[in-house]
């Protein structure tokens, strides 16, 4: 079944979505790539609670997006670290961070293939806060070694790198990452999942504390906001995901004449 | 002088088989009604640069048999799913892949428009993508200490294929905020564009009209074609075509299928 659910209970990409909102944390800058609704929702929802900050921009929006020297604009912006936070995932994901956004098996003759690296190989390094989104969590995703490095999650002292992943958000749980130790640290473990679970469908090792909190679950007011003002808004660039999630429809886009 | 040809056709006749045709990603406005008299026309052998990505135009270029070599950053159908034809022939080994990354291809068209040989970017270092790509290199920063660096190559299409809203008679060719468009132009030595109309009057003439076109001693050509990217969208005119892209996912992720599709909208001319 589709479309929006009842008011005490919330789906999964609302949960995450929240999660995502509150590492964003206080940001000037908060830039969406391809394929990221959810990363999507949780930005626009940041610019909601923030009554217009931070800027967000979303790729291939014409309404919320601020760039206008074309798709360079965001590279560039980045490089400068005017981009304070962005988002990534992977068909593989290992726990010193590393991203695979290529294929699986040997590269030059691959047992699977994805759509390709984006702008990893290159965001991965310049923006401060990197977070990981990666909605399978199983084995599959989550795996001791990526076949292929997109991007590395840390590098050697000397390459420069101002940026790099701070947290990895999956269906099952919250990791956060640290670079000093080059791993993953459960964070935290969404309602109704268990740490015994998350350690069973996880590929990697990865520390924890004794007591791993549960993942809070999204205020009433925040459910609101995000079935109210954003799914309208992220229906321009997600139909589907908005249609599905939100149960919001687009209406027929307009043709409109220029000059 | 650009000019406006009578037919798709004989606009797109400098795209030879064998050329590097550069193309835009999808959501500036994907050239689609030239990309399948392209295959009409059975184009072959092509170097296509998706500048940074692309979706179901490299998928169809790809599974009608028109590419040769695969130069970009990533191929999908975005919430469609995968690009299919993209994906079999990177498992049955018929194409050759380019990958890269986005910043990177942007790098290397800012490179050929100012005319240098190289050009640097940071990241990259330690990644799979730069292993994979001997044509990159990585220097010692010579304005640093010990601190690596890669340069890229510029990169000099032999054409770039654009769809924009319209063009003048001069063949100046507005392209407004889609500014990668300038870059693709610049950098390519030929550019062909596809418009929604002819604008009466000269573009150039008018600043807030100025500052997004595309002057026509880039444009080898110019044809009109409404509604040139269907099924993709064309921003601030038209949306995607859902119902279309969705069928497409589903008949393209068999050979028959692809086929079939080649047919009905290709071949056969349908529109929408």
């Amino acid at each position: 079944m589709s479309g929006a659910p009842p008011e005490n209970t919330f789906r999964d990409e609302e949960l995450l979505a929240d999660t995502i909102c509150r590492l964003i944390g206080d940001a000037r800058h908060v830039a969406v790539g391809a394929s990221s609704p959810i990363p999507a929702t949780a930005a626009l929802l940041a610019r909601e609670r923030g009554r217009g900050k931070p800027y967000v921009s979303l790729l291939g929006s014409r309404a919320h997006t601020f760039f206008t020297d074309g798709a360079r604009e965001l590279f560039d912006c980045a490089g400068q670290g005017r981009i304070d936070v962005f988002f990534l995932s992977g068909g593989q994901i290992d726990g010193a961070g590393n991203i695979n956004l290529v294929s699986v098996g040997d590269y030059e003759h691959p047992k699977a293939r994805f759509p390709g690296s984006f702008g990893s190989a290159y965001l991965y390094y310049v923006v401060p806060k990197v977070i990981l989104f990666r909605v399978e969590h199983s084995r599959r995703t989550l795996v001791p070694r990526v076949d292929f490095i997109s991007a590395p999650g840390v590098s050697p002292e000397n390459v420069f790198r101002p940026g790099g992943p701070i947290a990895l958000i999956t269906n099952r749980c919250l990791f956060e990452f640290d670079r000093e130790r080059r791993r993953f640290r459960l964070a935290s473990v969404h309602p109704a999942h268990s740490v015994a679970e998350v350690i069973e469908n996880t590929g990697f090792d990865f520390d924890r504390p004794a007591d791993v909190p549960t993942t809070s679950s999204p205020s009433a007011e925040t459910l609101h906001l995000l079935r109210s003002t954003v799914a309208p808004m992220l229906a321009e660039v997600y139909p589907q995901f908005a249609a599905q999630v939100f149960g919001v429809s687009r209406g027929l886009p307009e043709t409109r004449p220029v000059g | 002088m650009a000019v406006i040809a009578r037919t798709l056709d004989e606009a797109l006749a400098p795209i030879a088989d064998g050329c590097v045709l550069a193309v835009p990603r999808e959501s500036s406005g994907a050239p689609m009604a030239a990309t399948r008299a392209l295959i009409r026309r059975g184009v072959r052998r092509l170097h296509l640069i998706a500048l940074p990505t692309s979706t179901l135009q490299a998928d169809l270029l790809i599974g009608a048999g028109c590419v040769e070599t695969l130069e970009t950053s990533a191929v999908s159908l975005g919430e469609f799913g995968p690009a299919p034809r993209f994906t079999a022939a990177i498992l049955s080994g018929s194409i050759r892949m380019m990958d890269a990354t986005c910043p990177a291809l942007h790098a290397q068209f800012q490179a050929a428009e100012k005319g240098v040989p190289f050009m640097p970017l940071r990241g990259l270092v330690g990644s799979d993508v730069l292993a994979h790509r001997p044509d990159w290199k990585v220097v010692d920063n010579p304005f640093g200490n010990n601190d690596p660096i890669v340069l890229l190559p510029a990169l000099k299409p032999d054409l770039a294929l654009l769809h924009a809203p319209m063009a003048d008679r001069a063949g100046n060719v507005f392209v407004g905020i889609q500014r990668e468009f300038f870059s693709m132009a610049h950098a390519a030595k030929k550019t062909v564009v596809t418009v929604e109309k002819i604008h009466d009057g000269n573009l150039l003439s008018d600043p807030l009209l100025a500052a997004g076109t595309l002057p026509g001693f880039y444009v080898e050509a110019v044809a009109v074609e409404p509604r040139g990217a269907w099924p993709l969208p064309l921003p601030d005119h038209y949306g995607v075509d859902a119902a279309h892209l969705a069928e497409y996912a589903l008949l393209a992720t068999t050979p028959e299928g692809f086929a079939d599709y080649l047919q009905r909208y290709v071949y056969e001319r349908r529109a929408a």
